[in-house]
């Protein structure tokens, strides 16, 4: 067990400066308008440094770096660039508890995720895609004995990625690997909730990518997003949030004719079938904890086994179980590493999830667990904390077709395997899901038949680099996490060479 | 309080409302962006929220229905409507509820022009009580 000394007291392994400016160009730079906003740890609710309240004139200076070096870092070779991501994922393994606290303080998440799972993650994504841009090729068509088609891969130039707050250093990392590997120079937007550690991280990897390859301008949305996103000066958009931004960036998008890829957020079904009691081992065990990784992250996941589907003939006993397993999850001090459960990561956020915990007792849904705001007293009773909640309801409640972003899971059975199926894609997003199965068979037609684009068979919760991730449905456009996001970030250069030395003959 | 027009074909019953703190605060967003208008958002991080946008910057269409239009002007002043949108789709999904937008204080909210003010808007939900839930 370690306790980590919280930022600003001594033996802290992070210190933060007071104030932290944009990064555009490869150096601090102070924004237009002079204005700073609070960052607010979530751990206790306090304000722990200003940062830079970006304005369109703040964008246009990041776009105008981001294009002076562009042309040059598209030019370079892959080696080249697959050497600066690999010493970035150095750089990474090597404050790994520096950026882990960093990470908790600025988001609320307790400090065992960002030290064994985002951090690791977010290294491995560099390597994965220093590896994945060596290992491309182009390709070419013989298509006479005279003509050749040759299709090369080329950087689509400056692109634009706004970052959601669930995993500031990770969803930031989930979109950078790929474009700069690719040969793009970016203008990233941070969420406003969680500005912070990404810098923190520039702090340490800003002078291996060449000036202006990378910037980053925090800021609203409404102010620095919207200009970000509606500039005819980017040649592609990234946004990973919710429904009506995701349409307004599309929106956009269209005016300037780029491309745009989302990631907008889930509800995503867990699927018990009753063959995995048929045994008390290490399996059902398994199976149990899939159930409580609903509160993983306190909930703040895209993908959150948010709607717990269970077999009829196991409800109940299996319902017990993980419910006495759920109660035992520890919430406390998020920067304490026995800690399970930290703190929502903002006050609306929290707020929010009380209100759906509200909507979902008048709708007659049954509280099995938690369903209150958790006070943690001393230094902790300003912070969001909610206590892990289970509901049992039916699929119609608008607590099993929201995404509530909160550890909060709506529980309910199913008849047989349609059934299941049925409830499963009765949802408008789509984006992951789980199936737990003794049977190959039954598991593998379940995560074919769900409509989402990630399904965990007999696993939750994982994000290895090179499982493709992205959303059907309502859950987005595009996929991330697998070479195949290398496309989202690459034009197609086609050059048709004839090696003839004949004319056509048509004039 | 203000209740909003009904606007939903074949219905009587106002759908949405907004409270006292979201009134004074769209008076203010108002002066400072014009006209105003509101979509309810689903899905990740900052979704399940009304997004409040410059009038007209977001293109509702088919895919959309108007719950209601407010009208925050005061008494005998000159009208400032506000539209309040949602997807087809998820009204679906929350037809049996009443909404009030409500304001908390917060951080970030996609575009919506609220979030530099330190605070967002919020939706509090009752069953509407001519509805027949998941009917």
């Amino acid at each position: 067990m370690t306790i980590y000394a919280q930022p600003g007291t001594e033996g802290s392994k992070v210190t933060f400066k007071p104030r932290y400016e944009h990064w555009i160009g490869g150096q601090w730079v102070k924004p237009v308008k002079g204005q700073y906003f609070e960052d607010i740890t979530p751990v206790t609710g306090k304000p722990f440094a200003e940062v830079a309240r970006g304005t369109a004139e703040d964008i246009d200076a990041a776009l105008d770096a981001a294009h002076k070096a562009a042309p040059a870092w598209g030019k370079t070779s892959p080696t080249e660039r697959a050497a600066v991501l690999n010493k970035i994922a150095d750089v990474i393994d090597a404050n790994l508890e520096l950026l882990a606290v960093a990470e908790t303080w600025d988001n609320g998440k307790p400090v065992r995720e960002p030290l064994n799972a985002d951090l690791p993650l977010a290294s491995d994504h560099f390597r994965y895609f220093a590896a994945a841009i060596r290992a491309q090729d182009g390709d070419h068509a013989e298509l006479d004995a005279d003509t050749v088609a040759y299709q090369f891969h080329e950087p689509l130039g400056v692109v634009g990625q706004i970052i959601p707050w669930n995993f500031p250093i990770l969803m930031a990392v989930w979109k950078l690997a790929p474009a700069l590997a690719a040969g793009n120079a970016v203008v990233l937007k941070p969420a406003e909730q969680t500005p912070v550690s990404i810098l923190v991280l520039i702090e340490l990897i800003g002078d291996i990518l060449p000036p202006g390859v990378l910037n980053i301008v925090n800021g609203f949305g409404v102010e620095a997003g919207k200009p970000l996103a509606s500039s005819p000066r980017i040649r592609k958009i990234a946004f990973t949030g919710e429904t009506s931004t995701g349409r307004l960036i599309s929106q956009y998008a269209s005016a300037n004719l780029i491309p745009v890829t989302l990631e907008l957020g889930g509800k995503s079904p867990n699927i018990f079938f009753k063959d995995i009691a048929d045994a008390d081992d290490a399996f059902y065990d398994k199976a149990q904890e899939g159930f409580a990784l609903f509160a993983f992250n306190q909930g703040e996941v895209c993908t959150a086994p948010s709607r717990a589907l269970i077999h009829k003939p196991i409800y109940d006993s299996f319902l017990d179980t993980v419910t006495a397993r759920t109660a035992k999850a520890i919430q406390g001090n998020p920067l304490d590493t026995d800690t399970q459960v930290g703190a929502q990561a903002s006050n609306d956020q929290l707020e929010k999830i009380l209100s759906y915990i509200d909507i979902g007792k008048q709708e007659g849904a049954k509280v099995r667990l938690g369903g209150e705001r958790a006070d943690l007293g001393g230094d902790f009773a300003e912070g969001y904390y909610v206590q892990p909640t289970i509901f049992e309801g039916h699929n119609k409640m608008r607590l099993f077709q929201e995404e509530i972003f909160g550890p909060v899971v709506a529980v309910t059975s199913f008849e047989d395997y349609d059934d299941a199926i049925s409830i499963a894609n009765d949802t408008l997003y789509g984006l992951g899901a789980g199936v737990w199965s003794r049977n190959g068979n039954v598991a593998y037609r379940a995560g074919r038949d769900i409509q989402a684009g990630r399904v965990w068979v007999n696993n939750y919760h994982a994000y290895p680099a090179g499982a493709a991730f992205g959303g059907y449905k309502s859950s987005g456009i595009g996929r991330e996490n697998n070479k195949l996001a290398l496309d989202h970030y690459q034009q197609t250069k086609n050059l048709l060479v004839s090696y003839s030395e004949n004319a056509l003959g048509f004039f | 309080m203000i209740a909003a027009a009904v606007t939903v074909p074949n219905e009587t019953h106002s759908r949405v409302s907004l409270n006292d703190s979201s009134v004074e605060l769209l008076r203010t967003l108002w002066v400072q962006y014009g006209p105003l208008m509101f979509h309810q958002s689903g899905g990740c991080c900052d979704g399940s929220s009304p997004m409040c946008y410059p009038a007209g910057d977001f293109i509702t269409g088919d895919s959309d229905i108007l719950l209601g239009t407010f009208n925050i002007a005061p008494v005998g002043a000159e009208a400032q409507p506000i539209d309040f949108w949602m997807s087809v789709e998820q009204f679906q999904y929350w037809s049996h509820t009443h909404l009030t937008v409500d304001v908390v204080k917060g951080r970030g909210s996609g575009f919506s022009v609220e979030a530099p003010e330190g605070v967002r808007f919020m939706i509090r939900s009752r069953l509407m009580e001519t509805a027949t839930p998941f009917s």
